[in-house]
C-alpha cells in the first residue's frame, strides 16, 4: 500500500493505541494535520504549544500511557523545549513529533527552521530526524518503545515537510531490534538476596520510594513488602500516591518541606531501601549529613542512578515491581530458614514520638482573619470525590498540596517535581482529565504560576474538558518571598504581584469558565461544593490567601536535614528533641 | 587528581551521533583531550576513541551516561597499561638543504617517514604511541617547527598471552 509520509505518520500513531493529540498546527506540519481529518485520533487544540507538552505529561501521569504532542517547526519546537525538559527530569512517557523544514532547506535558516534535534538533544531520553519517508513507521514504532520502557522518558521525533509529502511503501515493523538499548528488567539474584539479609537484619529500616515504583505499577507490591517486613514507609514528592498515606506505615513526604517524621527518620535510620528514587538534593538536603548511619539498598532501573550520590552498599538494577517481588520471595525464604525480623521496638517508638510531637501544623484559622491556605487545601482535600485527581503547579502551593491532601491512590498526584516548572498545573490538569475523564481533577495553583498557562482554559472549555482550578492565591511569588524573608532580612525583591489584576473571576468567565472569589473562611466550603457540582465546564476558584503564610517544615537550602526547622508553635518540642537524638546517636 | 581516560566508544555509524557522544561528556564539564572516529570493519558501526580528563568517579558516571544513548552499542575502558595506543603526526619542519641530512637521520631513528620535500621545509609522518610523538616533536623543535598536526588517539585492548590449554583439548 502506497502512502505519503504524513499518512504513514498518522497510521503509525494509530497502530501504538494512540487516542489523543495534543497540538498546534503550523506551516511544516501542515501535511499531518490533513490525514488526521480521517484518523479515529482525537486531536486537542491547545492555545500554545508548552500547553500541548504540559497536557501530554498530565495525560501520561496519570494513564501510564506515553502522552502525544504534534507542533511545527522552530518557535513550535523552543516551546516543547521547558515540557520535554520536565518529562525527561521526572521520567514520563512522551512522544513528541515537530515538523521541520524541508529537507532541502535544512541549514539554510529557512523560516521558521531550527535545530530542533541539537536544541532537544539534552532533554530527551531520544531524538531522531527523520530523513526519509520509508523510515516513518519504524522510528514512530521505536520512539514509542524507548519512551515507554526502561527509564520512561520523552522522545522527539522532527519530520520535514517533504519527508510528509512524499510516498512510501506501508509497513509495520514485527519487532524492534535497537543494539544499544536493552533496558534491565530483573536484578542480579545474588543482590536481591544480600538485600533480603540486610532488611532482615535492619533494626532502624526505611523504605525510601520514589516515582519509579509508579513507573513500574509497583504499589501493590511495595504493600506487601511494607506490611511483610513491617518497615515505614516515605514516598518522595514523585512518589506521592504509592503507598497510601493512611496506612499505618506512612510518613509522608521526606526532604525539604517534607513531615519531620519522615526527615527524621531517614537521618536516624540504619538502612535505607531506596526504590526508584534519585538521592535528589531536594531530599538529602546537605549531601555530607544525609543519613549518616544508614546502609543503603538501591533499586533503580537506570544503571547510571547507581552511586550517582549515594554510593550504596547493595545495588539493584532492575523494574521496581520484578525487584519488589523478588525480594519479597527472598526475605520469604530466610524467613522459612528459621531468620527472623530483629525487635525493632524502641525504632517504632521513636517514630510514634516525633509523630506525635511533630504533625504538620500552621496557625488556627481567625473567624476574621485572612484565609489560611492550609486551611484551603484541607477543605478541598475532605470534600474531593473517591478518586480525586490533583494537580499542582510549582512553589508553596505545591508543598501544601503534597503536605494536606491524602493520597491513598496511585497515579492521583500530577506535578512537576524535578524541573519545578511554574505554570504546569492547568494544562497537567487538562491532560489529566483527558486520561480519565471519569475523575474529579483540580489542579491547585499559585497566582504566579496560574498567569504563565491559564490561557489553556479556553482550549479546556472548547473542548469540554471541565477541570476545576484552586488558586491559592496571595498576591505573590510566595516561595520566593518565604526565602526572601526568612534568608534576605525581609528585603522583599521584586516578589509582589497585585492584589486587583488580573480579576481572575473576570478572566475566567471570559474563558468560558466558572469564576468563584473566596475572600473569607465561612465562603470557602460553599465554593468548594459550588465548584464540585459543575461538571460542564471548567470552574476556577480565587482563593485569597494570606501573604504571610509560610511552608513548614524546611530544611534550609545546604542545611544538613538533622537542622530542620519546624512551625513556631513546636520549637521548643524541637529543642529537646534533638539533644535526645544526639544522646540517641549510638541506639 | 585527574587523569586520562580512553574510551573506546562503539556506536551506530548515524549522523548526529557523535554530537550526542561529544555533548554528553561536555555537558558536565569536562574537556575532551582527543577524538578519533571511523567506521568499523561493519559499515552499520563506528568507533568513537575518546580520551577524557577527569577523576575516576565522574568518569564512572560519564561512560553510565553514554552508555544509555540509544545509539551507543558498547563502551570499554582502555587502561594505559591493557591496551596499546596510536596517534598519528604529521610535522613541518624548517629542512634548509644543509639540514636535510641531519632531520633524515632523526627520521630514521625514530622509524618515521618524509612524505613531502620543499625547498627549505619538509613534512614528516610518524604513527606511534603518543608519548613517542611527543618526544620526536621535541627533537625535531631546534630546527624550527612549521605547523603540526595530531590526530586522536585510536586504541585497541591488547591481546591475551596465554596459549589456549592444548594439553586439556589433547588429553580428551
Amino acid at each position: 500500500m502506497e502512502l505519503t509520509g504524513a499518512q504513514a505518520l498518522i497510521k503509525s500513531l494509530e497502530m501504538c493505541n494512540t487516542e489523543v493529540i495534543f497540538g498546534l498546527p503550523g506551516g511544516c506540519i501542515l501535511p499531518a494535520y490533513d490525514p488526521l481529518l480521517e484518523s479515529p485520533i482525537r486531536h486537542i487544540l491547545v492555545r500554545h504549544e508548552q500547553g500541548a507538552g504540559h497536557m501530554a505529561e498530565g495525560y501520561a501521569h496519570v494513564t501510564g500511557r506515553p502522552g502525544v504532542a504534534m507542533v511545527t517547526s522552530g518557535p513550535a519546537a523552543t516551546n516543547m523545549v521547558t515540557p520535554l525538559c520536565d518529562a525527561y527530569m521526572d521520567s514520563i512517557p512522551m512522544v513528541c513529533i515537530t515538523g521541520q523544514v524541508p529537507t532541502a532547506a535544512i541549514g539554510t535558516d529557512a523560516f521558521q527552521e531550527c535545530d530542533t534535534v541539537g536544541i532537544t538533544r539534552s532533554v530527551t531520553k531520544h531524538n531522531e530526524l527523520i530523513m526519509n519517508a520509508q523510515d516513518i513507521p519504524r522510528i514512530v514504532a521505536e520512539a514509542f518503545h524507548i519512551a515507554t520502557t526502561g527509564r520512561p522518558g520523552p522522545v522527539l521525533i522532527d519530520v520535514p515537510k517533504d519527508v510528509l509529502q512524499n510516498k512510501m511503501q506501508w509497513y509495520w515493523p514485527d519487532a524492534i531490534d535497537l543494539a544499544g538499548y536493552h533496558p534491565v528488567m530483573n536484578a542480579d539474584p545474588m543482590s536481591i538476596r544480600r538485600a533480603a539479609e540486610l532488611i532482615l537484619a535492619s533494626t532502624r529500616p526505611i523504605l525510601y520510594v520514589g516515582g519509579g515504583v509508579l513507573k513500574a505499577r509497583a504499589a501493590v507490591e511495595l504493600k506487601d513488602l511494607a506490611e511483610l517486613c513491617d518497615i515505614h514507609v516515605v514516598t518522595t514528592l514523585m512518589a506521592r500516591g504509592a503507598f497510601p498515606d493512611d496506612h499505618r506505615l506512612a510518613l509522608g513526604m521526606p526532604g525539604m518541606h517534607g513531615n519531620y517524621t519522615a526527615i527524621t527518620a531517614m537521618q536516624q535510620s540504619d538502612l535505607l531501601i531506596n526504590l526508584g528514587a534519585r538521592f535528589d538534593d531536594r531530599v538529602t538536603g546537605k549531601l555530607g549529613g544525609f543519613a549518616p548511619g544508614a546502609k543503603i539498598i538501591h533499586a533503580d532501573i537506570d544503571p547510571a542512578e547507581q552511586g550517582k550520590v549515594r554510593a550504596p552498599d547493595v545495588s539493584l538494577v532492575g523494574d521496581a515491581r520484578i525487584t519488589i517481588e523478588h525480594l519479597i520471595s527472598a526475605i520469604k525464604e530466610l524467613l522459612g530458614t528459621g531468620s527472623s525480623f530483629p525487635d525493632r521496638g524502641v525504632w517504632k517508638q521513636a517514630i510514634s514520638g516525633w509523630q506525635e510531637n511533630f504533625p504538620l501544623t500552621y496557625a488556627p484559622q481567625q473567624v476574621d482573619g485572612p484565609l489560611k491556605p492550609q486551611m484551603v487545601m484541607e477543605a478541598l482535600r475532605d470534600s474531593a470525590p473517591e478518586g480525586t485527581i490533583l494537580a499542582s503547579g510549582v512553589g508553596q502551593h505545591q508543598m501544601w498540596a503534597s503536605q494536606y491532601w491524602k493520597f491513598n491512590e496511585p497515579y492521583t498526584w500530577v506535578n512537576s517535581g524535578g524541573l519545578g516548572t511554574m505554570g504546569f498545573s492547568v494544562p497537567a490538569a487538562i491532560g489529566a482529565k483527558v486520561g480519565c475523564p471519569d475523575k474529579t481533577v483540580w489542579a491547585v495553583d499559585g497566582d504566579g504560576c496560574f498567569q504563565m498557562t491559564n490561557q489553556e482554559l479556553t482550549t479546556a472549555s472548547i473542548e469540554r474538558i471541565p477541570v476545576k482550578v484552586a488558586i491559592l492565591n496571595n498576591s505573590y511569588l510566595g516561595m520566593v518571598r518565604q526565602w526572601q524573608e526568612m534568608f534576605y532580612e525581609e528585603r522583599y525583591s521584586e516578589v509582589y504581584l497585585s492584589p486587583e489584576l488580573p480579576d481572575f473571576v473576570k478572566l475566567a468567565e471570559a474563558m468560558g469558565c466558572v469564576g468563584i472569589r473566596v475572600d473569607s473562611p465561612e465562603e470557602v466550603q460553599p465554593a468548594i461544593d459550588k465548584a464540585n457540582s459543575i461538571n460542564d465546564r471548567p470552574v476556577v476558584v480565587d482563593f485569597r490567601t494570606d501573604e504571610s503564610e509560610k511552608v513548614f517544615p524546611m530544611v534550609p537550602a545546604g542545611i544538613g536535614n538533622d537542622d530542620v526547622e519546624v512551625h513556631e508553635s513546636q520549637r521548643e518540642r524541637l529543642a529537646a528533641d534533638k539533644a535526645r537524638r544526639i544522646a540517641n546517636r549510638a541506639w | 587528581m585527574a587523569q586520562l581516560h580512553t574510551l573506546s566508544v562503539l556506536v551506530e555509524n548515524k549522523f548526529g551521533v557523535l554530537a550526542r557522544v561529544a555533548s554528553l561528556v561536555s555537558r558536565r564539564g569536562y574537556n575532551i583531550e582527543s577524538l578519533a572516529v571511523a567506521p568499523t570493519d561493519d559499515p552499520q558501526y563506528s568507533r568513537i576513541t575518546i580520551v577524557v580528563d577527569a577523576d575516576s568517579t565522574p568518569m564512572d558516571q560519564i561512560v553510565k551516561q553514554l552508555n544509555k544513548l540509544i545509539n551507543v552499542i558498547d563502551i570499554i575502558e582502555l587502561s594505559p597499561e591493557d591496551s596499546v595506543a596510536r596517534e598519528l603526526l604529521l610535522i613541518s619542519v624548517t629542512a634548509l638543504p644543509e639540514r636535510r641530512a641531519e632531520i633524515a637521520e632523526l627520521v630514521n631513528i625514530f622509524d618515521a617517514k618524509i612524505v613531502n620535500v620543499g625547498w627549505d621545509q619538509m613534512t614528516i609522518a610518524l604513527a606511534d604511541p603518543p608519548e613517542k610523538l611527543d618526544d620526536f616533536e621535541d627533537l625535531l623543535r631546534p630546527y624550527g617547527i612549521v605547523e603540526v598536526q595530531r590526530t586522536g588517539r585510536v586504541a585497541l585492548p591488547k591481546l591475551k598471552r596465554e596459549a589456549p590449554q592444548l594439553r586439556a583439548v589433547a588429553a580428551s
